[in-house]
């Protein structure tokens, strides 16, 4: 007998299930999902979020919804090629689905970066291929891991620039390279894969740290040049733009720098990949939310951990892809946003606008029975 | 690169063993004349060289100079200067931030009770207890960083969801692993881990491998209490 590793047998069970779905309306889709989830409790799954039942409305405590959009997010899913690891794939078909079947669709979906794992042209292509399956406009943003093979040659020929903004009723969107290391390998004479190989460590002490750069602050004070104070400003960055943890580059060198930039507007919100999990902290002005990775989930930091950041459960490892997940983010008309993080095989965690804008005294998100060790 | 790196060194070793083997007297008696391994190159040194660990090496970088000379490609001879950068363990060591060993020299010039065989500590006996300890460490540290030592069919190694070992809580067993289904020691959820998200085959409780990443594991949570049955 040909031996099924853990996810096959699931993604066998959850193909079975989608495929009874089509053609089916949405009282019999609820009625299939029930029946699904019952089995799948039955058999010990945990409840897939492609079938929890979608929120279409939010509203406030006066019972009026100020939503004026809201947008999904998917991170770090860290592609081998298909026959070297079809897990991190499938994940990422997960994720796909998952901001698909968003009811209403979000305006637009953001990729925040490490989309392959060794920069390879094939890793890229391949995660090019199925991010084309996205209903919702994309938006991309690089990762180191996509990165220090070619220092971003392939990426930009598929994605384009590495930083970019636009604006979407009446929020200034930014996106920033915030993964450029000083030169560590030319000294040592290593090659390209050598390079990245010790970037894509996340204790490889023997690299950089992660910046923005000099060149790129500048770019971003020119973009911000004429945004009044209180225009809503949402910018992305891979790592996050504060200093968390050094020695795994949870951390952005010239932060401060960059802090300093963004420093005299109203409402600021940072979205940043590369620590695969629920992160929360409030700057000033500036909030920062982390985004989960699609392929597994980093244990929070042994210091540094921001004050606001409510932990995420601790990961189990005897449930498959347990801690990884996408997620949304809400853009209120007050400028601030809810960041939901879409757990898979969890209920999902919101980190409401109340919780941040009240430095976390209101609206706190449920804590995690067991954090870390 | 590493590995080629380690058979140089070893290469090196190997010729100042074999050197300090093959002196033979040459016809000016104030000369000795040392022989490589490879039974052909040769060198002579003064007879009246006084004997140091540097003379060795000076001997073999020049016999293997020599051989190299006959030889070219077949050998990159290893960088001089940086020690740090020739030896793969120190690479591994500064690399990954090993922990470092309990100091041990409060215990230099004592022993056990006078008229005992085994005598006062001597600074070698505690060079002796680092260095062989730091050795298994340092190569559980390369095989928990390395999917191709781990065996994994889908290129994924420890370090991915343990940076660092954390999150790996050695002082927690044993314990009982209901999905499991008994009471496991950390190297059962090592093999555990290999089977299922590292996709490798498990390895048997005498694998170096396996022992190595345990001392590795235990090594990166000094000073953590034991709280066996910890979930």
């Amino acid at each position: 007998m040909v031996h099924k590793s853990i996810e096959t047998k699931y993604m066998e069970a959850r193909d079975n299930v989608l495929r009874s779905l089509v053609n089916c309306d949405r009282r019999t889709f609820l009625k299939v999902s029930a029946a699904a989830a019952a089995a799948a409790a039955t058999a010990g799954v945990a409840f897939p979020h492609s079938f929890q039942p979608v929120t279409v409305t939010d509203t406030d405590e006066n019972g009026k919804s100020n939503e004026v959009f809201r947008f999904a997010y998917i991170s770090d899913s860290h592609l081998y090629d298909k026959q070297i690891n079809d897990r991190f794939v499938r994940s990422l078909l997960r994720a796909v689905d998952d901001v698909n079947e968003l009811d209403p669709q979000p305006d637009f979906v953001f990729y925040g970066g490490d989309l392959a794992q060794l920069g390879a042209a094939s890793e890229l292509e391949l995660g090019a291929e199925i991010l084309k399956n996205v209903k919702a406009p994309l938006k991309m943003m690089v990762g180191e891991h996509d990165w220090y093979l070619d220092l971003g040659q392939k990426w930009r020929e598929l994605f384009g620039d590495d930083r970019y903004s636009w604006e979407h009723k009446g929020v200034k969107f930014v996106v920033l390279n915030s993964v450029i290391e000083d030169d560590f390998w030319t000294a040592r004479g290593m090659s390209p894969q050598e390079r990245m190989g010790t970037v894509a460590g996340l204790d490889n002490g023997i690299q950089s740290r992660f910046k923005v750069g000099e060149a790129q602050r500048q770019w971003l004070s020119s973009q911000l040049e004429s945004v009044p104070n209180d225009k809503p400003l949402v910018v992305f960055s891979h790592s996050p733009l504060y200093k968390y943890y050094e020695n795994w580059n949870f951390w952005t060198d010239d932060a401060d720098e960059v802090q300093a930039i963004l420093k005299r507007f109203d409402k600021v919100t940072v979205i940043h990949g590369h620590t695969h999990q629920l992160l929360t902290n409030r700057i000033g002005n500036i909030y920062f939310h982390g985004m989960l990775s699609t392929a597994w989930p980093w244990p929070y930091a042994p210091q540094g951990l921001p004050e606001l950041t409510v932990q995420m459960n601790r990961p189990d490892p005897f449930n498959s892809q347990d801690g990884c997940g996408m997620g949304q983010v809400r853009v209120h008309d007050d400028g601030l946003v809810d960041k939901v993080y879409d757990l898979w095989n969890r209920n999902p965690v919101t980190v409401s606008r109340e919780y941040m804008k009240s430095f976390g005294k209101t609206d706190k998100p449920k804590s995690a029975n067991r954090s870390s060790y | 690169m590493i590995t080629r790196n380690y058979v140089v060194a070893s290469l090196v070793g190997l010729a100042v063993v074999v050197a300090a083997s093959s002196f033979q007297k040459p016809q000016d008696s104030n000369k000795v004349k040392v022989r490589l391994c490879d039974g052909e190159t040769t060198t002579e040194v003064a007879a009246s060289e006084t004997k140091t660990q540097a003379g060795g090496q000076a001997i073999a970088n020049k016999l293997m100079a020599a051989w190299l000379a006959k030889h070219p490609g077949r050998w990159k001879m290893p960088a001089q200067g940086n020690k740090a950068q020739q030896d793969p363990d120190a690479i591994i060591e500064k690399r990954h931030k090993i922990m470092p060993p309990y100091d041990n020299s409060a215990l230099l010039g004592k022993g056990q009770s006078e008229g005992d065989t085994y005598g006062n500590f001597t600074k070698r006996d505690l060079m002796i207890w680092e260095r062989e300890t730091k050795k298994m460490v340092v190569h559980g540290a390369r095989v928990f960083h390395n999917a191709k030592l781990l065996g994994s069919t889908i290129s994924v190694s420890c370090d991915m969801c343990h940076p660092d070992a954390s999150n790996t809580h050695p002082e927690t067993y044993p314990k009982y692993q209901t999905q499991i289904g008994k009471a496991v020691l950390l190297r059962d959820m090592i093999n555990w881990c290999l089977e299922h998200p590292v996709r490798a085959k498990p390895m048997a409780e005498d694998d170096p491998r396996l022992r190595a990443m345990e001392a590795y594991i235990y090594a990166q949570r000094k000073g953590k209490v034991l709280q066996y049955n910890r979930h």
